[in-house]
């Protein structure tokens, strides 16, 4: 035990004074991540808020010939662009492709008489829907020149005596059960995926530069014949990498709990708990995955012939543990005892319930625990396997 | 007392070693001499446990190097080929990573140190990073690595490698200092010269056999020259043509 405490105190050492450590440990994963974060997070929600009720204008091609249309749309907050120079569908078309304009309503000349026949009067809205940046405010105009039909057809009803109800048959009503926090946990999902970047990225060179590295600095030989186990030599290095991870994960912690207070959440109507006590607790779910993390490095770079050969390795491999986080939010999973199972899935879903300030169950925080501890001690087991290997010399 | 028997070690189907039997004794330096690739490197690891023999045995102090390895490393000190210093240590936390390792305590430690780095001359290093220090530095500091728990046996691979002449002189001073102490010393080398003004024994291998053994006088009786390189020369079978 004594002899693991040495190597695990030698490699922190050692390493606390290699500039790469210092780099990918303290600075890359800690800053980065809420850096990129909180810029995604700004942008989506200037997007979001900007979207709802702002004032737009749009062309209009033919708005004389839709005077009160024209009325209902500005009533809506969408006014008749002026000085568009577009006159035919054609020219709209163009304008949209180009990106000169999101979207162009065009008002058939017909459409006065259509509208007083009874006739179906057309309108053509053109846009690109492969344009997501468009999407809402094509979806307001839609909406809108839909609302004043509707409004129309209930006057027409009206005027023959007839109770606009009797086409109206279902009436949908919308009940978003989504809570503040639920809405805001939908951005504030992605934190976990940079908080397990950033315990990964904080063992990385250490992972490999215990093992691949301190072969070809040739120090391994002289080590290994020293008296001491070689699974006590590579559980002490196992051991520094955690520690390492251990605090990249507590600074980019530190980094969110300082930096998500200045987010516009509050423009959203969003709350969202991110005290010292919520990053506290997050540090101790995440806690059993950052020996998991450091086992699987330790691992696939004892598996390796030189240090090059481990690094483009880990690169691939630190991409493992957030598969299961990109799976989870495109089937938009909810937690249950089976997927806290899965590690790095696990500790997403609890955080992401912590985020919501929702209790986090015992029993599911007993599983995640359990599973991630039980992968990292397979996984350890490995390495102290092929670290026993007459191999591991080259 | 190191003692190795009809040892043989397999790569995969390549033979590094085959059938080496010999002895070094106490109190006196053993020259393991051979061409590159001879596999005087592969003997030294199987003797410090590294690597595991094939067939055979070998014996440090009367121990069975694969029957109990962690006490057959406790009584050897290793200098590798390279040193293979730690770049971000100083000398003084390389030594003591290694005493520590050896399972010295602290204080006896400490002072073992401070001997060491008096003994060895590495005062104007002692605190500095090792990741700077010349060839003779770091050998040095290698050198004092594997004498920090006190080992009776110490086995050399190639360790006036890069050395300059002063230092290699000073080197061969500190190994017959320890020889007198009373240590078994093993040291590989392929320069004829430096094996000629150190060891007391002579083992020769090549082609992972040994090619013939004993001290330099009854070496020079049987192969009728006194010129340690013509004897390394036959012993091996010729020059190539």
């Amino acid at each position: 035990m004594s002899a693991i405490l040495t190597v695990c105190r030698k490699e922190i050492l050692d390493n606390s004074r290699d500039r790469r450590t210092l780099l990918t440990a303290t600075l890359l994963g800690p800053l980065l991540g809420p850096i990129f974060f909180v810029f995604i997070f700004n942008v989506s929600i200037s997007r979001a808020t900007s979207s709802a009720d702002e004032q737009i204008d749009v062309p209009i091609i033919g708005a004389e010939y839709a005077g009160n249309l024209v009325a209902f749309l500005a009533s809506r907050g969408i006014g008749a662009s002026e000085g568009h120079g577009l006159g035919s569908i054609d020219e709209a078309v163009r304008a949209v492709r180009n990106g000169d304009q999101e979207v162009v309503v065009f008002v058939d000349d017909s459409f006065g008489e259509d509208l007083a026949s009874e006739a179906g009067a057309h309108v053509t809205l053109v846009y690109d829907e492969s344009d997501t940046a468009s999407g809402r405010r094509v979806g307001r105009v839609r909406g809108s020149v839909g609302a004043y039909s509707q409004q129309i057809g209930t006057l027409r009803l009206l005027a023959r005596g007839l109770d606009p109800s009797v086409v109206r048959p279902l009436i949908i009503d919308n009940f978003d059960v989504s809570t503040a926090e639920e809405r805001s946990s939908l951005i504030l999902g992605m934190l976990t995926y940079f908080l397990l970047f950033a315990t990964l990225m904080g063992g990385l060179h250490l992972a490999t530069d215990t093992t691949a590295g301190e072969r070809e600095r040739k120090s391994l030989e002289p080590l290994l014949a020293t008296p001491v186990s070689r699974s006590s030599l590579i559980l002490g290095k196992m051991g520094a990498t955690t520690a390492y991870m251990l605090l990249s994960l507590a600074l980019t912690l530190a980094c969110f709990a300082i930096a998500i207070p200045y987010m516009s959440i509050d423009d959203l109507g969003m709350s969202t708990s991110f005290d010292p006590v919520t990053a506290l607790t997050a540090f101790l779910v995440l806690l059993p995955f950052a020996p998991l993390g450091a086992a699987l490095m330790t691992t696939v770079a004892c598996f390796t012939k030189s240090y090059k050969e481990a690094q483009s390795y880990l690169g691939f491999v630190i991409l493992v543990p957030t598969l299961p986080l990109i799976l989870a939010s495109i089937l938009n999973v909810r937690p249950s005892l089976a997927l806290m199972a899965v590690p790095s899935l696990s500790q997403h879903l609890l955080i992401t319930n912590l985020i919501r300030a929702e209790p986090l169950e015992a029993s599911m925080l007993a599983v995640s625990v359990a599973t991630t501890l039980l992968l990292g001690l397979l996984l350890a087991y490995a390495a102290v396997r092929l670290y026993g290997r007459e191999r591991i010399l080259g | 007392m190191i003692e190795v028997n009809s040892l043989s070690k397999v790569f995969g189907d390549v033979p590094a070693l085959s059938d080496v039997s010999f002895r070094a004794r106490d109190g006196v330096i053993t020259g393991l001499l051979g061409p590159n690739g001879a596999g005087k490197s592969t003997c030294l690891r199987i003797l410090s446990s590294v690597l595991r023999p094939s067939h055979g045995t070998a014996s440090v102090g009367g121990i069975d190097v694969s029957g109990d390895p962690l006490a057959v490393r406790r009584i050897i000190g290793t200098l590798p080929h390279g040193a293979g210093l730690y770049p971000h240590l100083t000398a003084v936390e390389n030594i003591r990573y290694f005493g520590l390792l050896c399972g010295v305590d602290r204080a006896t430690l400490s002072k073992r140190i401070d001997r060491l780095v008096q003994r060895l001359d590495l005062g104007d290093v002692a605190d500095r990073k090792a990741g700077g220090f010349s060839q003779g530095e770091r050998t040095k500091v290698a050198l004092a690595r594997a004498l920090v728990h006190e080992p009776p046996h110490l086995l050399l691979d190639e360790p006036t490698n890069g050395l300059d002449v002063m230092a290699v002189r000073q080197l061969r001073k500190w190994l017959q200092e320890l020889a007198r102490d009373g240590h078994c010393i093993l040291i590989s080398s392929h320069v004829m010269q430096e094996i000629s003004a150190l060891a007391d024994d002579l083992v020769i291998i090549a082609h992972g056999r040994v090619a013939a053994k004993g001290t330099p006088e009854e070496l020079a009786d049987r192969f009728g020259n006194w010129d340690l390189e013509e004897i390394f020369v036959s012993a091996v079978g010729g020059e190539p043509s």
